[in-house]
């Protein structure tokens, strides 16, 4: 690189979701600079997934992926360690993210979806074309009529429904900007944990710092526990099955399930598919498994890992969605080993 | 995506930051960090003082130089770096040592608005803060010493009028209704059968309607006791007719707004108070304002209040209740604000100044923001280093949130104390570690002593490693300093939001940084 001899950096222009695992498992830490909640998930799960427990349910070192995520909204932020298997993961604690209610310029610009990105674009672009450069004031009312009228021709002409004047009212007055001072905060504290992990010259943060600069300077370091059963970085939902269970029924077991609601599972096994429902060419090849016991087809051990993929259902929303489950067979060596550790 | 800029109020913000002229001492990456956020926020201009050449030492934790720069002018290169992210800021550099300026030309630094001085030991801080002090220029001091680091803000007064903070109660005046307010509210028919009108009337409206009920059956008062609250709760729960009325759920929830207590919050009462509201020719617009506000206008027309806000916050309302009720709060911040200036007006004449030399725009932003008014002082550096509140101090000392950060604070002080002896800092030449400890070890326990806290002692962990940092300026410490001190800039400048008080020491081991208030 131009400015850091020794440095190499590959820039990639594409969706997250467009790279394959092998892709985010090549590297050491992956720090984050998203933009959205749905983003931060994503790759979570991601990281998540590559991590192993071992017998006693400790995460297994080599396989741990850390994450170091930040965000910024106007003068607050926030940066974060996230050492799966050991701290909170980012589905530990979702609950910290309030539904977003930040638009970008191009969205409202090109590709409006919702009332209030029609209403920004009256308010942040239409206004500045029309008034050139004269401020806007959100308590007249008669301006604010203006910003309501122009969004509403907009979502006519997009076929949006939704926009209202109270609407318009609270889209308007909560617009929060970017601010070039907390972004250089927020990186620095990101790019300071990165480092401190990979050179270990120094503890990390432990493990979420929040940074508010609107009255004075706030700083404050909250230590989250983990969700010991979080689904996305624990060890995995623990299955109990007599050996004579056949996958069948296992997959019927998954979507009655009261922590997992997943339906239309594929299963997999150490990387092996013991049943696909898509595409239907693996799905004929894997299908007669399902008449075989997951005990054999899982090559009669105690006790292992599967992974299964299928449409989870939380709160009325249906989402597409990896679990990992730990399957322990009833009755088999080693078993109560196991269930001893899992409960220490 | 976007550029990251800093949009401010275009009147005030944005044009006071165009108009600032900022001076920065020393450009390594903490002076750099810092400038280089003023330069994307659209500052005016720039001056970079530094003596130094770029050596290779530099490639590695100074974005804004690079190769080509190994032998030149620090100063010159980081300016030119800068000019590049930012053409229309003037961007100026001085090839020479902050520490020699300081010293051979104090009247330099009267030209600016601001100064940034970064990387400065205790000895040059005391001096600089006296010229600035002296010339009235605002300061801003940074230093990134390892993986810790200070920022300190230096002004003898700093007003904010639009500290814009983010909870503030609503001014509705839901319990001090004036005759517009009240008229509008008695042509609205609470009672009205048809529900969906019933079910749009804003919650403002039934508030003050409600209110006006429960003080004739309570003898003139408004609810004050828990119970009497949760009483006038329930009363507005009973005139709900049905389960789904948003506005009334937003009534109750909105009725603490009711039981607030009317006039002058105790921390306007001590900025209403201060001596400097006794104004004569030499007071600043602020002060005439406050003087206007507290001696003419809350006596007279505001019967105890002070200028209406004039904004309400989004309720359930019928597009015509809510633009109507909308109307009437604005009309009476504007006669507020018109009698605001007159008031203004006629104090400006008594002390000999031009009536309307205070613009219109700061006066109807004083009436706008009035009762969130804000007066930020600092004490000079000289005063906290010689004598520093010795029980904030002593507090920090014990206090286990605060110990590590009060132990850098302390040592920060402790290096610059090494420096002036051996002409090194502590860690600084390999090889002499275990004598540069137990050398830094005396000078903290002596001026810790120096200070009157005698017996406090820092963890040797804390000492030790100070002294692995040999004063290195780590790029990510110096971003994380340099975008605090640059945010203290702007809000400076833009005299929009709230600085911060006191020191704050940064904590890049656990990230447990603190404000010190000594």
């Amino acid at each position: 690189m131009e400015r850091v001899t020794g440095v190499n950096i590959v820039p990639h222009f594409c969706r997250i979701e467009d790279k394959p695992l092998d892709f985010y498992n090549d590297f050491n830490i992956i720090a984050l600079g998203l933009d959205s909640v749905e983003a931060r998930s994503y790759i979570n799960a991601v990281a998540c997934s590559f991590l192993e427990y071992d017998e006693n349910d400790n995460p297994k070192e080599e396989t741990i992926k850390p994450m170091v995520d930040g965000g910024t909204e106007g003068f607050k932020g926030h940066a974060r360690v996230i050492i799966p298997g050991k701290t909170p993961c980012f589905e530990c604690t979702i609950w910290l993210f309030p539904p977003q209610v930040k638009f970008p310029l191009c969205t409202l610009a090109e590709t409006p979806r919702t009332a209030a990105h029609c209403i920004e674009y009256a308010h942040l672009i239409k206004w500045d074309e029309v008034h050139g450069g004269k401020a806007f004031d959100p308590d007249d009312p008669d301006q604010m009529q203006w910003v309501y009228k122009e969004a509403v021709k907009r979502a006519e002409l997009f076929g949006i429904p939704g926009v209202t004047y109270s609407l318009t009212q609270g889209v308007v007055k909560n617009i929060i900007p970017a601010i070039a001072s907390t972004n250089a905060i927020i990186s620095a504290a990101c790019a300071l944990e990165t480092l401190k992990i990979v050179s270990g010259c120094s503890k990390t943060l432990s493990n979420y710092l929040t940074y508010n600069g609107v009255e004075g300077l706030h700083t404050k370091v909250t230590e989250f526990v983990k969700d010991k059963d979080c689904l996305v970085c624990g060890p995995g939902v623990l299955i109990e099955l007599d050996t004579s269970c056949t996958l069948q029924k296992f997959i019927e077991q998954l979507e009655e399930h009261p922590k997992l609601h997943l339906s239309k599972a594929s299963v997999t096994h150490e990387g092996k598919n013991l049943y696909m429902q898509a595409p239907p060419v693996l799905e004929e090849m894997t299908r007669s498994n399902l008449l075989l016991s997951l005990f054999e087809l899982m090559g009669k051990v105690p006790s292992g890992t599967v992974h299964a993929t299928g449409t989870s259902t939380k709160n009325d929303k249906k989402t597409s969605g990896s679990r990992k489950l730990r399957v322990a067979f009833k009755g088999v060596n080693g078993m109560t080993d196991m269930d001893t550790a899992g409960g220490a | 995506m976007a550029e990251p800029k800093i949009k401010y109020d275009r009147h005030f913000g944005q044009a006071a930051l165009e108009k600032a002229s900022v001076c920065l001492l020393n450009c390594g990456p903490t002076g750099s960090e810092t400038i280089k956020n003023l330069v994307l926020g659209g500052i005016g201009s720039i001056t970079v003082v530094d003596g130094s050449k770029v050596e290779v030492g530099d490639l590695g934790n100074n974005f804004m130089v690079d190769e080509t720069s190994l032998g030149e002018s620090k100063a010159k290169c980081v300016c030119a770096f800068l000019q590049e992210l930012n053409d229309a800021v003037k961007a100026k550099f001085i090839e020479e040592f902050p520490e020699k300026l300081i010293e051979s030309s104090p009247s330099f630094f009267s030209q600016f608005t601001l100064v940034i001085a970064t990387q400065l030991v205790e000895e040059k801080m005391i001096k600089i803060d006296k010229i600035c002090r002296e010339a009235n220029v605002k300061l801003v001091f940074a230093r990134s010493y390892g993986l810790t680091g200070l920022v300190r803000v230096s002004v003898k007064e700093h007003p904010v009028i639009e500290s814009k903070p983010d909870h503030f109660l609503d001014d509705l005046r839901l319990n001090n209704p004036w005759p517009e307010l009240k008229r509008f509210v008695e042509s609205i028919d609470i009672n009205v059968s048809d529900p969906v009108a019933h079910k749009h009337i804003p919650y403002v409206v039934i508030l003050v309607k409600m209110a006006e009920e429960w003080a004739q059956s309570h003898s003139g008062t408004l609810p004050l006791t828990r119970e009497e609250k949760k009483a006038f709760k329930d009363l507005l729960r009973s005139r709900m007719s049905g389960f789904d009325e948003d506005n009334y759920k937003e009534a109750v929830d909105a009725s603490f707004k009711l039981f607030a207590p009317r006039g002058i919050s105790l921390n306007l009462m001590r900025i209403l108070n201060d001596t400097c509201a006794e104004i004569d020719s030499n007071s600043t617009d602020f002060w005439v304002m406050v003087a206007a506000c507290c001696n003419e206008f809350v006596a007279q027309e505001g019967a105890g209040e002070v200028p209406l806000e004039g904004s309400i916050p989004d309720m359930t309302s019928s597009t015509e209740h809510y633009v109507n009720l909308q109307k009437v709060y604005q009309s009476k911040a504007e006669a507020d604000f018109l009698a605001m200036e007159k008031h203004v007006q006629s104090l400006l004449k008594n002390i000999g100044r031009d009536p309307s030399s205070i613009s219109k725009m700061t006066i109807k932003s004083f009436c706008k923001n009035a009762r969130k008014l804000t007066v930020c002082r600092y004490q000079m550096i000289e005063e906290e280093f010689n004598s520093p509140n010795l029980s904030e101090l002593q507090k920090y000392l014990t206090d286990e949130e605060y110990s590590m950060a009060v132990g850098f604070y302390i040592l920060l002080r402790a290096v610059d104390r090494f420096a002036a002896n051996y002409n090194c800092f502590p860690g600084q030449f390999d090889g002499e570690m275990d004598e540069d400890i137990s050398r830094l070890k005396t000078l903290a326990v002596s001026l810790l002593s120096d200070l009157g806290c005698n017996g406090s002692i820092l963890t040797e962990d804390l000492i030790n490693e100070i002294c692995r940092f040999g004063a290195s300026e780590l790029h990510a410490v110096a971003t994380f300093i340099g975008g605090i001190a640059s945010q203290e800039v702007i809000k400076l400048i833009t005299k929009q939001f709230i600085p911060m008080t006191g020191t704050f020491v940064f904590n890049g081991i656990d990230h447990k940084s603190q404000l010190l208030l000594l």
